[in-house]
């Protein structure tokens, strides 16, 4: 049984959306950050499956640097998170108001 | 046999165990004598009295150690591929590599003496 | 047997500038951790003696055209003048940052490698020509930004801006991989010269893969939108640009938008050029960046004009400059004008380098003397210290587009191509915006000179330390420089042609 091309990337858009959804409507940064993770992954899906269908390398090479740089991405960002902890006592970023204007 | 039709036997044998499970713990609760106590119900914790909740904060330490554990987990996804196909690239990937590991290095070093790695 | 690229194919002499200050960023992280914190100005010359070095080494490979890295990286005069806009920002902000640094007790090394790291992911930004390096460059200028922004950590307004760009900055970049997929599925190539021959032929099919291509390219303009802080992806910005520590507001403000526009345009004229309905008409992208553009300019100035917050307010005035330079983007869109257009938009960002730098180093400067950046720490200004003041009159008319300052002669060149390109309505929206903005502009100016500091006025602490002395000084001479002879730097700008580098 051959999945096709499509439905990879179909599926790829719906994670994609459902990231992109749980960015705008969770408050936890954490949460965001994993809906941030699962947008980038659905980019990967989509990368090998359209790897396959070309028959090049090319979206694979595309995946191991979206991987790593989604690593560094979460190393920075964890320490954000940790930073704005020990000061905030909080992780919701609708708390994040100091500035307005 | 379409591959769906090979599956077949693997879900026969999980149902049959959800079954037997669900039997089972139905026969037990018929047949057997049931007198609950509140130190029965009680969740058991070696002995001990349980207090506190289940979900308890992690020192901050411990993302420290998952931040620099992933930095240097992901460089596998460039060391796996290359070491496929070294022996056909020789020379050239070996110094390719040399420079990643370079920079990795550089970044363990920096870890290392600005105290990254001491646990106090 | 795989295919071995040789060194000579990977020539990486072209891509030098750019290299040599990512490699130096790696190698001073390690000396400066055996530089005592007394002595950190040592890290300071190391990091600027490496930019000097690269702006040499730009120029000295300015002319000679080449590709890098199997065609990911291209050098040419694009990629040349961008490179010596960016390393004129890098170090104007190193300098600019040293004594703020000092002053809130903040004074570490890592400042510096990060700048470095930025203006190498800026460099490769502007000179990448396939989708992948594309992405890794972006990130390279993203990340340490990010901890940039956050640097003057106990403060929790500094920890808000970067918990904010990060989390924003990270979204934006889901965006642009995703395009970036979504074009590799309709073209089966992430290089930008075999995505253009391929991109002319699938619009015309009129299939589903064109609707991929449109996706991505959509998706792609989304991510980059957000970098360079267009409507309606701008709501970071503000908030991000007052928390972060001044000098790096100031870097970022120009560097994360040079890197953003140098992408964008390569991505636009070189990769997507093609992308028309039929052919010599004006591609398709050029209304959606016309429409940003035009929400862009007016959203940024009209906002500007409530903000009491001099800070808050150079940022809403760096989102309707973004505005500026997505009008020259839109013109590029016409065929035959890309040229002309990129012209025009690197005009334009030098000039806004120079004019933002100096105006943030008058702001840094009043931060120090009395203490904020609100609209009323610059009343009595003129009196207190007229250089000071009479340097933020120049940046403010160079901001507002008046003559003899660099930002008439950017805003001439843009508003000119966008007349060419037949986009009237865009530049009526930009010369009645720019009329708009003079008001807040000259606010500042009306607040430095006639209004009297009601006696609060204790002449202590002195206005500006030498380093940003020196940053206002050269952001004026290139301000006013680049209005009275604007030849200087476009006889640099008109080698630039982004199309020639198509044809094979």
């Amino acid at each position: 049984m051959v999945v096709q091309t499509e439905s990879f990337v179909m599926l790829s858009i719906v994670l994609f959306v459902l990231g992109a959804m749980g960015v705008l409507l969770r408050r936890n940064a954490i949460m965001v950050f994993m809906s941030i993770e699962l947008m980038l992954n659905a980019a990967n899906l989509a990368l090998v499956a359209f790897a396959r269908y070309w028959g090049n390398e090319t979206g694979q090479l595309f995946v191991f640097f979206v991987i790593t740089v989604a690593a560094a991405e979460v190393a920075v960002g964890l320490a954000l998170i940790v930073a704005i902890f020990r000061s905030k006592r909080s992780i919701n970023i609708d708390e994040l108001h100091e500035m307005k204007g | 046999m379409s591959p769906l039709q090979e599956f077949a036997p693997i879900a026969v044998l999980l149902i049959i165990a959800v079954l037997v499970a669900i039997i089972i713990s139905i026969i037990s609760r018929l047949f057997g004598p049931y007198k609950p106590t509140s130190r029965k119900v009680s969740p058991y914790e070696s002995g001990m009295k349980p207090i506190g909740s289940a979900s308890r904060r992690y020192s901050i330490r411990f993302y420290l150690v998952a931040v620099l554990f992933i930095l240097f987990d992901i460089e596998v996804v460039f060391f796996l591929p290359w070491a496929v196909v070294f022996r056909d690239m020789g020379l050239y990937a070996l110094a390719a590599m040399g420079v990643f590991t370079l920079v990795l290095t550089i970044g363990l070093i920096y870890e290392w003496k600005v105290g990254a790695l001491e646990w106090e | 047997m795989l295919q071995l690229p040789s060194l000579e194919t990977l020539n990486m002499g072209a891509a030098l500038p750019a290299i040599s200050i990512a490699a130096w960023a790696c190698i001073l992280l390690l000396i400066d951790l055996w530089i005592p914190k007394d002595r950190k100005i040592l890290t300071v010359y190391l990091a600027a003696g490496n930019l000097v070095f690269a702006f040499i080494a730009n120029l000295l490979v300015f002319n000679q055209s080449g590709d890098s890295f199997m065609g990911m990286y291209v050098a040419d005069q694009f990629s040349g003048v961008m490179n010596l806009i960016i390393i004129g920002t890098a170090l104007l902000s190193i300098v600019l940052s040293f004594d703020y640094l000092k002053r809130v007790g903040i004074e570490r090394g890592e400042y510096y490698v990060l700048v470095l790291f930025v203006t190498a992911g800026a460099m490769f930004m502007a000179a990448a020509n396939d989708l992948i390096l594309i992405f890794v460059a972006l990130e390279l200028l993203s990340i340490p930004l990010y901890v940039l922004s956050a640097f003057r950590a106990p403060d929790i307004r500094s920890e808000e801006a970067g918990m904010k760009y990060f989390l924003l900055g990270a979204f934006a970049s889901a965006f642009l991989v995703f395009g970036g997929a979504m074009v590799y599925g309709a073209t089966g190539t992430t290089n930008l010269n075999e995505i253009a021959a391929s991109a002319g032929m699938i619009i015309a099919s009129n299939s589903s893969t064109s609707l991929f291509l449109l996706l991505g390219a959509a998706l792609l303009l989304v991510g980059l939108g957000f970098k360079v802080a267009a409507v309606p992806f701008h709501e970071w910005t503000p908030d991000v640009y007052e928390g972060a520590p001044t000098p790096v507001t100031a870097f970022m403000s120009v560097a994360a938008k040079l890197g953003g526009f140098g992408s964008l345009l390569r991505i636009l004229v070189v990769g997507m050029s093609a992308v028309t309905m039929t052919a010599g008409e004006p591609a398709v992208w050029q209304n959606v960046v016309a429409i940003l553009a035009g929400l862009t300019m007016i959203v940024g100035n009209i906002v500007a004009l409530s903000q009491a917050n001099i800070k808050r307010m150079l940022a809403y005035s760096s989102i309707a400059n973004a505005g500026y330079i997505l009008m020259a983007v839109a013109a590029a869109g016409s065929p035959g004008l890309a040229n002309e257009a990129t012209r025009g938009a690197l005009v334009y960002m030098l000039a806004y380098m120079f004019t933002n730098m100096g105006a943030f180093a008058v702001v840094i400067a009043v931060e120090r003397a009395n203490g904020g950046a609100d609209l009323e720490h610059f009343v009595g200004l003129g009196k207190a210290r007229p250089m000071l003041a009479i340097m933020m009159v120049v940046f403010m008319m160079s901001l507002t587009g008046i003559p003899l300052t660099g930002g008439f002669i950017g805003k001439a060149l843009v508003f000119a191509t966008t007349l060419n390109a037949g986009l009237v309505w865009l530049a009526i929206i930009g010369v009645l915006t720019s009329v708009v903005s003079a008001y807040y502009y000259v606010r500042v100016i009306v607040n430095m000179f006639l209004r009297d500091a009601e006696a609060s006025t204790e002449e202590a602490t002195p206005g500006y330390s030498t380093g940003v002395q020196w940053v206002a000084a050269v952001a004026l001479g290139g301000t006013v420089l680049l209005g009275v002879l604007p030849t200087l730097i476009t006889v640099l700008t008109d080698r630039v042609s982004l199309v020639a580098s198509i044809t094979p």
